[in-house]
């Protein structure tokens, strides 16, 4: 399959006319010069925009926070333990680097909480428009940040 | 244009193959998600750092035992779905489901880990 979707991109291809099913019993591109579908735009050409950049790190900070999680339940674990272990890992868990993690991990809380419910919203099939979703977008940006700011001064 | 056959479309299973369910799944546990987070952030947030006994005093009382339970059944299990997700948009056959099976081990067994402490602190 082509590389460089650009210069091959062809829609319709010109040898199907105005036919723009796809023929029965063509395996894939690169078997026959008959059908040239089209490709999507790669990453690295892709403009950055806000709804795409957004719905990325939604999936980023979801994923991550497995690591925060076990964290967590290592802390937890301690405390079952004995007091010993726990002042050990309270310890790690409140050092410079610990802090770091931790507040990280609060970022990356409320930017999925913040994004998962713009994602509730968007299924109810309400602010999809372009200008919404980059006002949505922004909101879920900004609003994690100010989360966090407030959770570590309240907590 | 369709790109799927009649007789999938009449089965709605979709490309991953569990219809709506998992979508479903996964909204109804972020709306419960909504309340429980900022509950746990708050309780978790105030008894790290605290010393043994406070903690201790923490998770003996109701609502946070009950909070910090129900953080970690349904955090990991949404976590879980939510890898099946990833997963399937960048992995096919039989690394789909190896890694979707380690992962589902993975989280069932960290969420036992969670429970077990939470239930010996608690109790």
């Amino acid at each position: 399959m082509p590389l460089n979707a650009l210069e091959e991109y062809r829609w319709p291809a010109p040898d199907c006319g105005a036919m723009a099913e796809p023929k029965k019993g063509i395996v894939m591109a690169g078997e026959t010069k008959g059908v040239e579908r089209p490709l999507s735009p790669h990453l690295q050409i892709y403009r950055w925009q806000v709804p795409m950049l957004t719905s990325i790190l939604t999936r980023v900070t979801g994923n991550a926070l497995i690591v925060t999680s076990v964290l967590v339940i290592w802390w937890l674990g301690a405390a079952a333990t004995g007091e010993e272990y726990f002042n050990t890992v309270n310890g790690i868990m409140t050092s410079f680097i610990g802090d770091i993690v931790m507040t990280l991990s609060v970022l990356g809380v409320w930017y999925h909480f913040l994004a998962g419910l713009r994602h509730l919203y968007y299924d109810a099939g309400k602010g999809l428009d372009i200008p919404t979703a980059e006002k949505l977008g922004w909101a879920c940006l900004i609003g994690s940040v100010v989360l966090t700011i407030l959770t570590v001064i309240i907590v | 244009m369709r790109y799927i056959t009649d007789r999938k479309r009449a089965v709605g299973k979709g490309a991953a193959g569990s219809g709506t369910g998992h979508h479903w799944y996964m909204q109804v546990s972020a709306a419960g998600l909504a309340f429980i987070v900022p509950t746990f952030i708050y309780i978790f947030g105030k008894a790290l750092g605290s010393d043994y006994a406070t903690v201790l005093e923490t998770f003996s009382h109701p609502i946070p035992a009950i909070v910090t339970g129900l953080m970690i059944i349904f955090g990991l299990h949404h976590f879980n779905r939510g890898f099946e997700t990833l997963m399937q948009d960048y992995a096919r056959g039989h690394t789909l489901k190896i890694s979707i099976i380690l992962m589902t081990v993975f989280t069932y067994g960290l969420m036992a880990t969670g429970l077990f402490s939470l239930a010996k602190l608690a109790l």
